[in-house]
């Protein structure tokens, strides 16, 4: 994969991490893949950035990254939150690499809370930041616990869960970091996706990997893999919808920011992947002009 | 007026000028230098070192310098700098009875073999602003003591050994997991449990122990030694075979005795809790030792009743690095997740609306309970 070579960050590695640093995540990301939605404990590495800003995200993108590849970093679908910045900064500076903000001419897109609304292609690999990558610990907050659940495949208790939901609201009430089924074997978190993101994930021909930093778990979802939302037969998964449309592109299918434009409450809904919101503005400008000529 | 939070390079790049601007203060007044910080504020710089994993008091003053003072932002920039560094080896185990002694005390003798010294201490200072120090008054005049380091001298728990009293210490020749290496898993050994329990966080650890003992644990100590004092590290290179001295480190150890009823299989006898820490942290040393001390309720056979004695809720979360990250993170934009959930709030407020109109009174009450 990468060769190692100082970059204009004198004294680190390319990528920041030492090459005995990634080959060991990179051995969990193998295992994660051979096992998908199974979370592989790895020898996570103190970051210099905080632990909950994306350092499980960053170690895998360090790991996987090489000097051809081209970098997205997305926060909130966006490529301009300061976040999105700070990391794709970061790896501009630690591996020199080229970076877009153009889904479909990435390589590698880091991400954290959501999935490119444009279909991503065999050969691109979404890299998710997770914050909390136990799906049951919010039910059981013990780890030695939750290991033994997903070992025994013993995942009642979130049916019930999900199910006390229905009974007092008559719906499902959990709207992100939805629980998925990974290839009928093992309960994952999709990371603080909107649910809305969760049918992506089903099937797509991208390779995607979750990295948490300080929970020092690292976990996979090979291309074309079934992953299916938890749901009943009477009460079937649905995702959001909006009334309105995208304020800037007119999209009455992305998922809508709602941005409050002044103190009286006012309001406007725009796409929250700002490089899809852009190619549409972009192809509706064009298809205006050919409409004028 | 709300603004969209969104910040390019530019925002970034203005926030850290502000910041070395407001690091820096009034430039009227000289600038502080590492070197200050290093020999004048020593226990800030210990606290640093220890939780920072790194010996090093220069690096962690700059650490100090570069963070404004921040304790835990400190103790980050060292981590971050020491996760890089690699590994030459293992130094051999290191011996505290050789210990060139220049604090110690114990709260269970009298008197002991090798004597007590209090050496430089705050705990009978009265707590009274010194306004000379205020008024940058002369620094006292050096005391003429008999200062100079006890010999070295058998540590005060292997005195109550000798007679079978208290446990003997876990002898273990494996060598221990490196907790920044590996993950840990749950239960945790003894070794992963202590290096955790040094890494961790002084305040959450000083309000843990204190937590237990007052009751909620079942911890209440004799400390049986404190000694402070310098250590020889010593390693052996593979290619020399035998140990060579690579430097000398200051250390604060702590052995805290404690009561253990006996089960069906031993008899009662004292067990130990151990504590260590960089530098003359004796507070850390001390609150190391008793939640190492009360995290073995479970192999000892003790009911874990509180939180103090569960291994996973204290070790998971003594981290200050990792417990500021992820409190921190809250800073971070979440307005794609607050966004799902305002579309689940408004949607279940307006079926309950709905409801609300067709319903008669009483099933109404009983739904907004």
């Amino acid at each position: 994969m990468s060769t190692p070579q100082m970059t204009q960050v004198e004294g680190y590695n390319f990528a920041y991490l030492d090459e005995q640093t990634k080959r060991m995540i990179r051995r969990a990301i193998l295992k994660a893949v051979a096992i998908p939605g199974y979370q592989v404990p790895f020898g996570g590495r103190e970051m210099p950035l905080p632990h909950g800003w994306g350092t499980g995200g960053m170690q895998v993108t360090a790991s996987v990254i090489g000097t051809d590849d081209r970098l997205k970093v997305i926060d909130q679908g966006a490529d301009d939150t300061t976040n999105a910045v700070s990391i794709r900064r970061f790896f501009a500076k630690t591996a020199g690499v080229e970076t877009t903000e153009k889904t479909a001419d990435a390589t590698l897109i880091q991400t954290r809370h959501r999935v490119p609304e444009r279909p991503l292609q065999n050969g691109q690999i979404l890299i998710y930041q997770v914050p909390v990558p136990e799906p049951l610990r919010f039910i059981e907050a013990r780890d030695s616990e939750t290991r033994k659940m997903h070992a025994l495949r013993e995942y009642g208790a979130m049916q019930v869960k999900l199910y006390e939901d229905v009974a007092r609201f008559g719906h499902i009430a959990t709207s992100y970091d939805y629980p998925v089924m990974v290839n009928g074997r093992y309960m994952m978190t999709p990371s603080p996706i909107p649910k809305f993101d969760n049918p992506k994930l089903n099937g797509m021909p991208a390779l995607q990997l979750f990295g948490a930093g300080f929970e020092k778990r690292i976990y996979a979802v090979p291309p074309y893999t079934e992953v299916q939302s938890l749901d009943f037969d009477d009460y079937p998964f649905e995702v959001q919808q909006w009334e309105e449309s995208c304020a800037i592109c007119g999209s009455d299918h992305s998922f809508l920011d709602e941005v409050i434009t002044d103190d009286a409450g006012s309001r406007m809904f725009v796409c929250s992947d700002t490089d899809y919101c852009r190619e549409r503005a972009q192809s509706n400008r064009e298809q205006a002009q050919e409409n004028e000529q | 007026m709300y603004v969209a939070v969104k910040g390019g390079e530019r925002a970034i790049d203005n926030a850290h000028a502000l910041l070395a601007e407001r690091r820096r203060g009034n430039r009227d007044v000289a600038e502080l230098t590492v070197e200050q910080i290093r020999n004048q504020l020593p226990l800030a710089v210990d606290r640093v070192m220890t939780e920072g994993s790194v010996y090093d008091p220069e690096l962690a003053a700059l650490a100090l310098k570069q963070a404004s003072g921040d304790a835990v932002e400190a103790i980050f920039l060292l981590r971050a700098y020491r996760t890089t560094l690699p590994r030459f080896g293992y130094s051999e185990p290191l011996n505290t009875e050789t210990m060139q002694i220049e604090r110690r005390i114990s709260g269970t003798f009298k008197d002991l073999p090798g004597g007590q010294t209090l050496g430089a201490t705050y705990d009978y200072t009265h707590r009274l602003l010194d306004f000379a120090l205020l008024a940058e008054g002369e620094t006292p005049p050096s005391l003429e003591t008999d200062s100079a380091p006890l010999e070295p001298c058998p540590r005060v728990l292997e005195l109550l050994n000798s007679e079978g009293l208290i446990e003997q210490s876990p002898k273990n020749d494996e060598r221990p997991r490196d907790i920044t290496r590996e993950p840990v898993d749950y239960p945790a050994e003894r070794a992963v449990r202590l290096q955790n329990l040094v890494r961790g966080d002084e305040g959450f650890l000083l309000s843990l122990s204190y937590a237990s003992m007052r009751g909620y644990g079942d911890s209440h100590p004799f400390a049986g030694e404190i000694r402070s004092g310098q250590v020889t590290v010593e390693l052996v290179p593979e290619e020399l075979g035998f140990p060579v001295v690579i430097g000398e480190i200051v250390l604060t150890e702590c052995e805290m005795v404690n009561q253990f009823h006996g089960s069906k299989t031993e008899p009662p006898q004292f067990t130990r809790g151990y504590g260590v820490s960089f530098g003359y942290n004796e507070r850390k040393a001390m609150t190391v030792a008793l939640m190492e001390r009360a995290l073995r309720a479970d192999e000892l056979g003790e009911a874990v009743n509180f939180p103090t004695q569960d291994q996973e809720f204290v070790l998971s979360h003594t981290d200050c690095v990792s417990a500021n990250g992820f409190v921190s993170h809250l800073k971070l934009p979440h307005y794609v997740d607050f966004q799902s959930e305002l579309e689940m709030i408004r949607r279940l407020r307006r079926e309950a609306g709905k409801q609300e109109n067709n319903a008669p009174a009483s099933a109404v009450e009983e739904k907004t309970v």
